[in-house]
């Protein structure tokens, strides 16, 4: 009998030819995909040109997505993504997604059905952690790691350690997965999980759809963490169902698994969250930053992209103004739910109530285009980060939210509840 | 692997937004790179940084994203080392991959003031504070990753598996 093992432990087990792992370990594993962007790729390709050999490991299991500087904001980032859509033809590589259907990689990757539980997955991308929503075990490297995965479809890991995460109770009103993840990254710090698998369950996290259960794994990466991962269920099954182009492996965790340590939450307790800057981990209720007002506020990105952010957002923002002091930007994260949202007649709310709605791009949230902070200026923002200068100027701040505070503070002009509008 | 230089001491959490802003990554080139290292929480960074002088920092040095840009251009920008009580574990890999040598040695950051003259031998793990004359040891890196590092980074060590 092998080592009882979390679910992590046996996916990446099963990766590298072996009964068992344990946490500390170094292991090789077999790769089902590699993902990188218009930034990490430049380097990657240029560091697989030295390796020496002609061709990927596999056409069908790399991803290539333009996301962060696209449609290209200047010269230099449209040369980048001429050297990886060249690169794209070169290889053959049949997961390209130009503009015009494209979308942010970790929302675009699940949707597309390139991902599916028990994978491996690296991505040249620190939210490639996102894809643990799907039962995969799924890290961020950097674009030498991503080189070296395309051309042996192998890398190295050391096996984390795992925490693990149950959230059970009934959320309140306009709490979401992102107000979740947010508390546990406030209670743990952002190096809480440092170098740790982070295992996400309870009745809460099983009653959160498949757009929630990936805001809170994208987020593993901002405590520090390896991946986030949740075990499939019938939801899982639901989404992956015609949609995932490989088969899928299930993997779950034994009772007596070892885990780094078991946090409870009281999911009844979590309040609307604000993280202040500039650090993830900086949170306060929403309720007692009433006093912050803001000059934008920006719903997307691949935290809160999604169709169900787009549907809450406009739920708060039908009928209302945004505040004649805010630029709200609105990104859906895919072209697909770019059509969805018009179709569902958010774009008419959206519009209606003056914001912008923009093409998929990760845009502002790193600070690249389409929504850039002067000196001084303060947004709110559905993204993952606020560190110092991610949204432009070094003195400018972020405060890192859900969709439904995004929406009533663009309306409020301070930071706002969606029950404080009349 | 032996390096001498002054040390430039730093907070916990340094992440790579302030290592190489978004920005700058519309350029992939180490010399662009360089240039504007650490300048959102250190303007004058560049500008007092000896070559193979010592960055040293507290917890979770280069947390964030996962941009290859920031060890590269700490390295560009003539950082020898980096001593630091943890490090982030993408940019740990990213560190290693790219052949920028970094030690966790949380009691040898407590004992290094801003602008002390440090020296390390890496294969040894010892770190000696020459300003306060006092010695440190460092956690050494599993052989595993050694070997990375010493056929110069994962490329090399990739190209040596892909020949074989
Ligand atoms: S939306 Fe933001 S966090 Fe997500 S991949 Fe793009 S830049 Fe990174």
């Amino acid at each position: 009998m092998p080592r009882p093992m979390t679910i992590t432990e046996k996916i990446l087990a099963a990766h590298a030819g072996m009964d068992e792992v344990e946490p500390g370990q170094l292991i090789n594993c077999r790769l089902d995909l590699v993902l990188a962007n218009d930034v990490t790729a430049p380097i990657a390709i240029r560091e697989f040109r030295r390796i020496g050999v002609d061709h990927v490991w596999d056409t069908e299991k790399i991803a290539l997505v333009p996301d962060h500087y696209t449609p290209n904001k200047d010269i230099k980032s449209a040369e980048q993504a001429k050297m990886m859509r060249e690169f794209a033809r070169e290889q053959n590589i049949s997961h390209y997604y130009e503009i015009g259907c494209m979308g942010v990689e970790h929302a675009l990757l699940p949707e597309q059905g390139v991902v599916g539980a028990g994978d491996v997955i690296i991505g040249a991308d620190s939210h490639t952690c996102t894809y643990g929503a799907l039962g995969a075990f799924a890290t961020g490297v950097g674009s030498t790691d991503a080189a070296a995965g395309m051309a042996t479809g192998e890398v190295w890991f050391k096996v984390p350690a795992s925490l693990k995460f149950i959230v059970q109770g009934e959320l309140g009103p306009w709490v979401s997965a992102k107000d979740i993840i947010l508390h546990i990254i406030g209670m743990i710090g952002v190096d809480g999980a440092l170098y740790q698998a982070m295992e996400f369950c309870g009745s809460t996290i099983d009653a959160l759809d498949m757009d929630g259960r990936m805001t809170i794994c994208n987020m593993a990466i901002e405590a520090g963490g390896k991946s986030g991962i949740i075990a499939v269920d019938d939801t899982t099954r639901a989404y992956m169902e015609g949609r995932t182009e490989r088969p899928w492996t299930e993997y779950f965790s034994d009772t007596d698994a070892e885990y780094a340590a078991v946090y409870e939450i009281d999911a009844t307790g979590i309040k609307p969250t604000v993280a202040f800057p500039h650090l993830p981990s900086n949170t306060r209720a929403a309720e007692d930053s009433r006093d912050v007002w803001v000059d934008q506020v920006v719903i997307g990105s691949c935290t809160n992209g999604r169709l169900r952010d787009l549907r809450i957002a406009a739920s708060i923002l039908k009928g209302r103004k945004v505040h004649p002091n805010v630029r709200l930007i609105v990104i859906p994260a895919t072209q697909q739910i770019y059509r969805d949202a018009m179709h569902e007649g958010l774009f008419d709310v959206f519009l209606d109530a003056g914001a912008a709605v923009s093409t998929p791009t990760c845009g502002p949230c790193l600070g690249g285009h389409m929504g850039i902070l002067a000196a001084g200026e303060r947004a709110v923002a559905t993204t993952n980060r606020n560190f110092v200068g991610r949204m432009g100027d070094p003195t400018s701040e972020v405060y890192l939210s859900s969709p439904a505070v995004a929406a009533a503070t663009a309306i409020a002009g301070h930071i706002a509840l969606p029950e404080d509008l009349d | 692997m032996l390096f001498q230089g002054t040390a430039h001491r730093y907070g916990r959490d340094i992440d790579t937004d302030v290592i190489i802003p978004a920005r700058y990554l519309n350029t992939s080139v180490p010399e662009e790179l360089a240039k504007h290292c650490m300048e959102d929480l250190d303007a004058d960074f560049v500008s007092k940084l000896q070559f193979g002088d010592i960055l040293v920092a507290e917890e979770n040095f280069g947390c964030g994203s996962s941009r290859e840009h920031a060890p590269i251009s700490i390295k560009a920008a003539g950082v020898s080392v980096i001593i630091a009580k943890s490090f982030a574990r993408i940019f740990y890999r990213n560190a290693i991959n790219t052949g920028l040598p970094i030690m966790e040695a949380p009691e040898a950051v407590d004992g290094i003031t801003d602008g002390d003259e440090v020296t390390v031998d890496a294969d040894a793990g010892v770190i000696v504070n020459k300003t306060t004359g006092k010695t440190y040891t460092a956690q050494p890196f599993p052989p595993f990753v050694k070997d990375i590092i010493e056929k110069g980074g994962l490329i090399e060590s990739v190209k040596a598996k892909v020949r074989r």
